[in-house]
């Protein structure tokens, strides 16, 4: 079925999200909300021929029998606000912020445990990129320290990221094991200031125990990619991954080696800046969410749904 | 009798870890830190080399719990203030507050040298924690004056007590060091700090020229030991200092004492000034890069100087260690005859 959505917050990542869903064969963009007449993001959506509210949340409230899904691109503080709101309108919520109100969902790895929550967090751009990864490898072996290094252009790094750049760092580490299933999880996050811009780079170190299958961990890896690909076509390794020998001393104990996923991401250009991959994996994966949540809600295919 | 004419930080526990690859005990940290509280030496900063939280895959596990060498450190000064650092992005918040439960008094929050403003949170709450907090932009050779005043200020506005110009590459001819420094000691109403490394063989007379243009502290390691071909040697600056008739407050050759007989051991060829050394400093490369450089090169096969030259040409900051993997697997990959087969081009 189709799902009429609502993106609330025209700020880069809301137009973005805008652009993508314009191109959605299941989700229907019922409007872009914002609270700023002047806002640059609701002229441009209206010269996409998309209805643009400068009346924020109460419009959605407004219009609640309308609207299944709204994407939030706000802030955590603001979608705090608007997620009880959200909630009693019976509007399911895909959180783009970091408020981490609803269960951490990566589409492809644990989206379908989370079909039925009302409100979905997308964790952090860095998250998006690795966890997926850590799972691959705990699909092959045990993982009982998972590492990433996750590098962005310092230009797509926008205030809310800087000023909390903590929740940043701890966030992205716990869906290592919330969502990528390692016993213990640790996030270095960089931001690069080169220009022009790099590209996002992200870096995932799995520690090994002994006797693992080399060829099981590569393929699982190489698979996971593949998958992420399908809805962030700018995700890709940069090499086969790389198996060294330890011993390594890890906080999830002793480690016979360690596998190592070198990572890049070039975000699609539809709004923002190809160089952006770390935003374009966040509005990709938000319309996939929805996307799969219109799957679900279809009633002839309820269960049977691949993510 | 005036006071010091600068305030001395000793970051062998910390900068220096890295020359011994993060493998301190907490008998040598107890040890060192008495030796330096008893030649004088008022601040002595320990953590892993890469801050709170540096224990790692990208930048070497601690061979002992940084938390417990803190510990060992605050309970063997009498005098001297027990410094951290912390890089945003690696260490957290809650580490910071473990810090202040532990006695640590000074909190040392570093960027890079543009990235001012992901130190808020950190230099915020360690003024909320009672700290002293100092603001440290690394890589500071990779920003104009100018630019360099700019966020300074951010961290100053943050709370910082004082904001160091840090020459993390060793790069800084002392024209460059000069220039830095003196524009924020003229733009800042707080104290500002200057941090060397040696690889052109320059940290000494960096450090007396920034205290020339109006540093209000310094920072040394014993014996040099440190990151790249070391750091601003403690009791080298502190003998010249003396010569020059500057107020140390810390005693020359007790400061010898410690680098020769507790620190030099622990690293003898430290301080040599080889071409991988120099070539951190000739290249603008972060200078902790060296030991997991010469690694790479080794595991690979390829050129260490190569490796340093390419990270240099991308302009990689502190903290990407992962980069010098990529780099070495790239030029592994370019030196691989076309003949073998895609995909096993690596060598175990």
């Amino acid at each position: 079925m189709t799902l009429s959505c609502v993106v609330i917050g025209s700020g880069n990542i809301g137009t973005d999200l805008v652009h993508k869903l314009l191109r959605s064969p299941s989700l229907e963009l019922r409007a872009l909300v914002g609270i700023d007449p002047a806002s640059e993001g609701l002229a441009r959506a209206r010269k996409l021929g998309v209805e643009a509210t400068a009346e924020g949340i109460d419009w959605v409230e407004a219009h609640a029998g309308e609207i299944d899904l709204a994407f939030e691109a706000t802030s955590a503080r603001v979608h705090a606000a608007n997620a009880p709101r959200l909630a009693a309108a019976g509007i399911t919520a895909v959180d783009l912020t970091p408020a981490r109100l609803g269960p951490p969902v990566v589409p492809g790895v644990n989206l379908d445990q989370h079909l039925d929550a009302p409100n979905l967090n997308l964790i952090t751009c860095g998250g998006q990129a690795t966890a997926p990864i850590v799972a691959a490898v705990v699909s092959a072996s045990r993982v009982p320290y998972a590492e990433i290094v996750s590098t962005v252009a310092s230009r797509s790094a926008g205030p809310g990221t800087r000023q909390n750049i903590d929740e940043f760092t701890r966030t992205t580490a716990s869906s290592l094991e919330e969502v990528g299933g390692a016993a213990h999880g640790k996030a270095i996050i960089i931001l690069n200031p080169a220009d022009p811009p790099i590209l996002m780079r992200n870096t995932v170190f799995c520690a090994l125990p002994d006797g693992y299958d080399e060829a099981a961990v590569a393929a699982a890896i190489e698979d996971m990619v593949g998958r992420v690909a399908r809805y962030v076509p700018g995700y890709r390794l940069k090499r086969p991954p790389v198996f060294e020998e330890g011993p390594f001393a890890t906080p999830g104990g002793p480690a016979a080696a360690r596998v190592v996923a070198l990572l890049e991401v070039e975000g699609a250009g539809d709004f923002l800046p190809p160089y952006a991959g770390n935003l374009d994996i966040m509005t990709a994966a938000a319309v996939r969410v929805g996307e799969a949540l219109a799957e679900a809600r279809a009633p002839e295919r309820r269960g049977q749904v691949t993510v | 009798m005036s006071g010091p004419a600068f305030r001395l930080t000793d970051s062998t526990l910390r900068d220096g870890s890295h020359a011994l690859s993060h493998r301190y005990t907490t008998e040598q940290v107890a040890s060192i830190v008495r030796g330096l509280d008893a030649a004088g030496v008022p601040v002595i900063e320990v953590s892993h080399g890469d801050g709170l939280g540096g224990s790692s895959f990208n930048y070497g596990f601690s061979g002992t719990d940084e938390r417990d060498l803190v510990s060992a450190a605050v309970g063997a000064a009498t005098r001297a203030r027990i410094a951290v650092l912390l890089l945003p992005g690696i260490g957290v918040a809650d580490d910071l507050r473990d810090m202040a439960d532990r006695g640590v008094q000074v909190a040392r929050i570093a960027t890079h040298c543009t990235e001012a403003d992901i130190a808020e949170q950190h230099i915020r709450l360690a003024k909320r924690l009672g700290m002293e907090a100092v603001g440290f932009l690394m890589m500071a050779h990779m920003a104009e004056p100018a630019q360099l005043l700019d966020q300074a200020r951010l961290m100053e506005s943050y709370g910082a007590d004082c904001v160091y110009v840090v020459d993390s590459a060793g790069a800084m001819t002392t024209a460059d060091a000069r220039a830095r420094v003196g524009t924020l000691a003229e733009g800042l109403g707080c104290q500002v700090g200057h941090h060397a490394h040696n690889n052109l063989s320059l940290a000494v007379a960096n450090s007396l020229a920034a205290l020339d243009v109006g540093a209000d502290q310094l920072d040394g390691c014993c014996a040099g030991l440190g990151a790249g071909a070391g750091n601003c040697p403690t009791e080298v600056l502190v003998a010249t200092c003396d010569k020059l008739g500057l107020a140390t407050g810390v005693d020359p050759l007790e400061a010898m004492g410690v680098a020769e007989d507790l620190v030099r051991p622990l690293r003898p060829e430290m301080g040599v000034i080889d071409r991988a050394g120099l070539l951190l400093g000739y290249a603008g490369v972060y200078g902790s890069f060296l030991l997991h450089a010469q690694r790479a090169a080794a595991r690979y096969g390829v050129d260490v100087g190569e490796i340093l030259l390419e990270l240099g040409r991308r302009r990689i900051v502190g903290g990407q260690e992962d980069m010098i993997l990529d780099v070495a697997l790239e030029l592994a990959r370019k030196a691989t005859p076309a003949s073998r087969p895609a995909g096993q081009e690596l060598p175990a």
